[in-house]
């Protein structure tokens, strides 16, 4: 439970931060909430040589209405993207989802960009991004450049952000319309053993599942039989098409597909799909 | 005399420090020059250990020391009770391991960040060795040995003679197979232990801080294993952060950090991590129960036949042996049984060895005995309550002696059964599973009882207790028990404060110090009120004897008109002026130079049986396997019941660990013998979140065995409340024709099952028991292992 030895560097800012990336390379890591990375060293299971802390960067915590869409800064924490006003009347899936992530106190040290550029394809906020078709932001010594959300989880725990890249801003259009994510879970706290989200987006409805593959995904089968016109119930039956799901302690890949039907189901009713 | 403040809700007095974060746990004590200790342990299951290499690891930045087997030299030990002789564990492993987290080499270094980083750098030498997770398996002739010349894996076991069949009256036998699963006991603290050598300046030339349930036990058992000089060590516990049966004995890494410490000459320490303690601490319950139970044609129970499988773990851990003593003591349950048969193995697997988890082999009797009382109920189409009442001990049958040679002392089981019904409200509950059912709701109702008896304060119990009144009017209690959440500090003053009118701010609570407490037994198996609390009593009672010939004196009265007055003093009944306050009359005693105080070594005549009966309200959604506990009630009876509050806090935490049992925890193991389930991500603890409100309530029957009418109250709730959750969420299925599944009951064996219920290929829950049960020495051929008679 402690971890191997490292150097800790902390950052003011984000250039300072890219300055530190470019300088360590591929060595360190960005420390934003640890709500992921630390448990993974401490159990030496991850063993970056240098932390960037970028908790001070405060200037990346945001919640601000652009217009056509929202933008979130990286650094802002579950907690406070779940309350913020902009969130809940603009974009109240993302702020639901916030909500349901692990405990208070991981929702109070998390971020939306640690959770992102993780990973993991059993969080919430990746799969809620998806679903609203978001965008992401990074910047690095080369300048910026923009990622849609479908081409930012490239692996099982990667994504496309270069080694000196950091990510800084998430995207997603105004959907004010009926929204859902059903989670499946033993505890309260835990990971989803399977998700599913489901946003409306103007006039298409944008459907992803946590837990049901090597990454974060959208469930595109049931997003194309709704837009031919299926009904909510025969697309849901289509939640599992073409996936191969994780099998471990809390659920075969059969019952995760059987989850995945039954929660889609459920997800687009309560959005009124 | 004042009025009693026993039986009132006495708010616990122990809890400001724990509140305002002053707990004085092994892990927040800091002495200078302390030095932290750090195991290297196996990740493999089965296999020789060919060479360990500390050489790395003894040069490594701030390391004192690095130790093999081969560097401490430590005899192959038991740390506790004894399952089988030939079955010791060495302190450090030499030449095999024989679990995942068995300690191989011990790294001491300035810091514990120095030591673990110094461990990653010893290198081990393993062959492989086929490994044997599953105890049934491990009785498969050809099955990997653990102990080689034992010649098979079973540490222990019996059958009874076939002289009596059960059956022969029985016009219809219900068959069960049932795993009781391994769990995790997970308390919040794990082990910890901080060893100070160096003459103390009061005689000890050991001072060991350790968290533990046993203090004086564990002093005895360390000096005996090290050949220490009892009177020269001094073992303290401070707080603990739970025990629940686990910390009993002396750990391999006990010894070994005691070891180190006196070569080194410093303060060592080591305070367990969390995935440390999910392989090192010992697991409880894992036993696999074929339950066999004939009712004749007015659905009377004619006999049973119950034979265990129990998994001892590696080095034939004791908890292997509670299927032989206290499963067996309580197979018979609340009913009257005309013939039993039971037949045990405990058997050795490559797995992190057994103990005792809260309840420790009863709640696997009451867990069997109730959930195939259900299952007969289903069969023979009789409702589960009504099946009950026709078998159920009456209450004028107490004393009541079981086949098994239990003596229940008190009871009325169908009075608290009563009682549950009714505050359930059981008739509306079927009302509602009905209609659900007609309705095809696919979020189905279960409703499941449990009525069960279990055993407290076995083994000849025996407490030490003293009560000394001082000059200034204070009073101090010391006590052989040991609290580590139970509530003795504030339990314990209330029986002085009854006895002796000396307000609780005036009473000093004294445990857990071998220093200052002569002797004593610590607290497990839900013994410490009636043998620590009648032994408190007492002293009280030898007090106020002295007090009231010293006050007779002084008052020129007679000892018999002298009580304790309305305001705590000492006098003659109803005469308020001539009266003498405690101060006075301990000056007195003092100054007659004989201190005003009584010692008493309590003990009792035998065991007391707690009962009572629960009933739990599940949901099952049948599309998704969730459950969701909806409402939980549990009437418990503890006897004369003294500190409400504590009581009840007792019944919530048994109830929250007996629902976990049968709704979430597994230790798992895959077949190399790995652990998949050994940290609290995969490890599936409850939190309040996942829990309903529980409604806990008595009924009270006190106990003939001791003047306070008291019985343990400690573990009954997990007794009761597994086999009601685990009997609710079958009957939310049973519609289905699902008739059993085994704990915990998760989403994916219920999406299983009711897959299986509509493809009409649900699997029997009847298979004939591993041929070696029918091998083993009739019962009394072989001496009883010790650890049978474990009493925690």
């Amino acid at each position: 439970m402690i971890p191997a030895p490292f150097d800790y560097v902390r950052v003011g800012s984000l250039d300072e931060a890219i300055s530190a990336l470019v300088e360590h390379g591929e060595d360190a890591k960005l420390l934003a909430g640890g709500h992921s990375l630390l448990p993974l060293m401490k159990l030496r299971l991850a063993t970056p040589s240098v932390l960037i802390d970028i908790g001070p960067v405060r200037e990346l915590s945001y919640v601000v209405d652009a217009g056509d869409h929202v933008a979130i800064g990286a650094l802002t924490r579950h907690h406070d993207l779940h309350h913020d006003p902009v969130a809940v009347s603009q974009v109240p899936l993302l702020s639901m989802v916030a909500g349901k992530i692990g405990d208070p106190q991981v929702r109070h040290r998390g971020t939306i960009g640690g959770s992102l550029t993780h990973a993991d394809p059993a969080s919430d906020l990746p799969a809620a991004v998806l679903a609203l078709g978001g965008t992401l932001v990074a910047r690095g010594p080369a300048g910026e450049r923009q990622i849609p959300a479908d081409a930012f989880f490239s692996g099982f725990l990667e994504s496309a952000l270069a080694p000196d890249e950091v990510l800084t801003e998430i995207r997603v259009p105004k959907a004010v319309g009926g929204h859902a994510y059903q989670k499946f879970v033993r505890r309260a706290q835990d990971w989803a053993i399977v998700g599913s989200v489901v946003a409306r987006v103007g006039d298409r409805v944008g459907v992803a599942l946590v837990n049901m593959g090597p990454t974060p995904l959208r469930a595109l089968a049931v997003e194309q039989a709704l837009a031919e016109g299926a009904s909510a119930a025969e697309a849901a039956e289509r939640a599992a098409e073409g996936l191969e799901p994780p099998s471990d302690n809390n659920a075969t890949a059969e019952f995760r597909r059987h989850l995945a039907r039954v929660l889609t189901r459920r997800a687009l009713a309560e959005a009124g799909v | 005399m004042p009025g009693s403040i026993l039986g009132t809700r006495v708010l616990r007095i122990e809890d400001p420090e724990l509140l305002t974060g002053h707990g004085t746990f092994v892990g927040n004590l800091r002495v200078p020059g302390m030095a932290y200790a750090t195991f290297v342990r196996s990740p493999l299951a089965h296999a020789l250990v060919n060479s360990v290499d500390i050489s790395r690891a003894s040069r490594a930045p701030g390391v004192l020391g690095a130790w093999t087997a081969a560097d401490l030299q430590l005899e192959p030990y038991h740390g506790f009770m004894v399952l089988n002789p030939a079955c010791g564990r060495p302190p450090l492993a030499t030449g095999k391991v024989r679990f995942v987290g068995e300690p191989v080499a011990v790294i001491v270094a300035e810091t514990a960040a120095a030591a673990a980083d110094a461990a990653e750098s010893v290198e081990v030498d393993y062959t492989p060795l086929p490994a044997v997770v599953d105890p049934e398996e491990a009785l498969v002739a050809g099955a990997p040995l653990q102990f080689e010349e034992l010649g098979s894996n079973i540490a222990a076991g019996f059958r009874d003679r076939e002289d009596v069949d059960p059956f022969a009256r029985a016009s219809r036998v219900v068959r069960l197979r049932i795993a009781n699963q391994r769990v995790a006991v997970v308390p919040l603290e794990g082990n910890a232990i901080a060893v100070v050598p160096g003459d103390d300046g009061a005689g000890h030339l050991l001072t060991v801080y350790v968290s533990t349930q046993m203090p004086h036990g564990f002093r005895d058992n360390l000096c005996r294993l090290l050949n220490l000089d009892r009177d020269a060590v001094r073992v303290i516990t401070p707080h603990v952060g739970g025990g629940f049966g686990a910390k009993a004995g002396v750990m391999a890494e006990h010894l070994v950090v005691t070891t180190v410490a006196n070569r080194l000459g410093r303060p060592v320490m080591w305070v367990e991590t969390r995935s440390e303690n999910m392989v090192a601490m010992p697991h409880g319950r894992g036993q696999i129960d074929y339950v066999e139970l004939g009712f004749d044609e007015q659905a009377k129970i004619t006999g049973m036949r119950v034979r265990v499988v129990s998994d001892a773990g590696a080095y034939a851990g004791f908890g292997g042996a509670l299927a032989i003593g206290p499963t067996r003591l309580m197979a018979q349950g609340v009913y009257r049984i005309p013939t039993i048969r039971y037949d045990v193995a405990a058997v050795l697997t490559n797995t992190t060895p057994m103990g005792a988890f809260r309840g420790a082999g009863r709640p696997e009797a009451a867990e069997f005995l109730e959930r195939t009382m259900d299952l007969a109920a289903d069969e023979l189409g009789i409702d589960p309550v009504e099946l009950r009442r026709r078998n159920l001990i009456a209450p004028d049958e107490f004393p009541f002696t079981t086949l098994m040679g239990a003596r229940y002392d008190s009871g009325d089981y169908e009075r608290a059964l009563d009682k549950a019904l009714q505050i359930a409200d059981y008739d509306a509950l079927r009302r509602e599973q009905e209609r659900r059912r007609r309705n095809g709701d696919r979020v189905a109702l279960g409703i499941g009882v449990a009525v069960y008896v279990e055993v407290t304060a076995g083994g000849g119990a025996k407490e030490f207790g003293r009560v000394d009144v001082h000059e200034d009017g204070s009073a101090t209690i010391r006590v052989g028990t040991s609290a580590h959440g139970q509530g003795h500090a504030t339990s314990f003053a209330m029986i002085v404060a009854d006895r002796l009118g000396i307000p609780l701010n005036a009473i000093r609570f004294i445990q857990s110090d071998t220093a200052e407490v002569p002797r004593g037994g610590g607290t497990g198996g839900s013994r410490s009120l009636q043998v620590g609390g009648n032994a408190v009593r007492q002293a009280a009672e030898e007090v106020l004897a002295r007090a009231k010939e010293l006050a007779a004196e002084e008052l020129e009265a007679s000892t018999a008109d002298i009580t304790v007055t309305e305001d705590g003093r000492v006098g003659v009944a109803g005469v308020p002026s001539r009266a003498i306050s405690w101060a006075r009359l301990a000056q007195l005693a003092a100054s007659s130079g004989n201190p005003l105080a009584a010692s008493v070594d309590f003990s009792q005549e035998g065991p007391t049986f707690p009962f009572g009966a629960h009933l739990s309200v599940v949901e099952v959604d049948l599309d998704t396997g969730a459950v969701r506990p909806l409402r939980h009630v549990a009437v418990d009876d503890c006897g004369r019941v003294l500190n409400p509050m504590v009581v009840t806090g007792q019944q919530h935490g048994g109830i929250a660990q007996g629902m976990s049992q049968a709704l979430w925890e597994h230790m798992v193991y895959d077949e190399s013998g790995n652990p998949l389930t050994s940290n609290l991500a995969d490890y599936p603890m409850p939190s309040a979140a996942e829990l309903c409100s529980l409604e806990a309530s008595n009924t009270e029957t006190p106990s003939p065995l001791n003047p306070l009418g008291a019985k343990g109250i400690g573990e009954s709730g997990t007794i009761g409340s597994t086999p009601a959750v685990h009997n609710a969420v079958i009957d939310a299925l049973s519609h289905l024709g699902i008739r059993h599944l085994d704990m915990p009951c998760t989403p994916l064996k219920i999406f299983e099952a009711v897959r299986a219920a509509e493809a009409g290929s649900l699997p029997s829950v009847w298979r004939e028991p591993p041929a070696a049960l029918s091998q083993l020495p009739l019962r009394g051929e072989r001496p009883r292992p010790e650890a049978a008679d474990a009493d925690i």
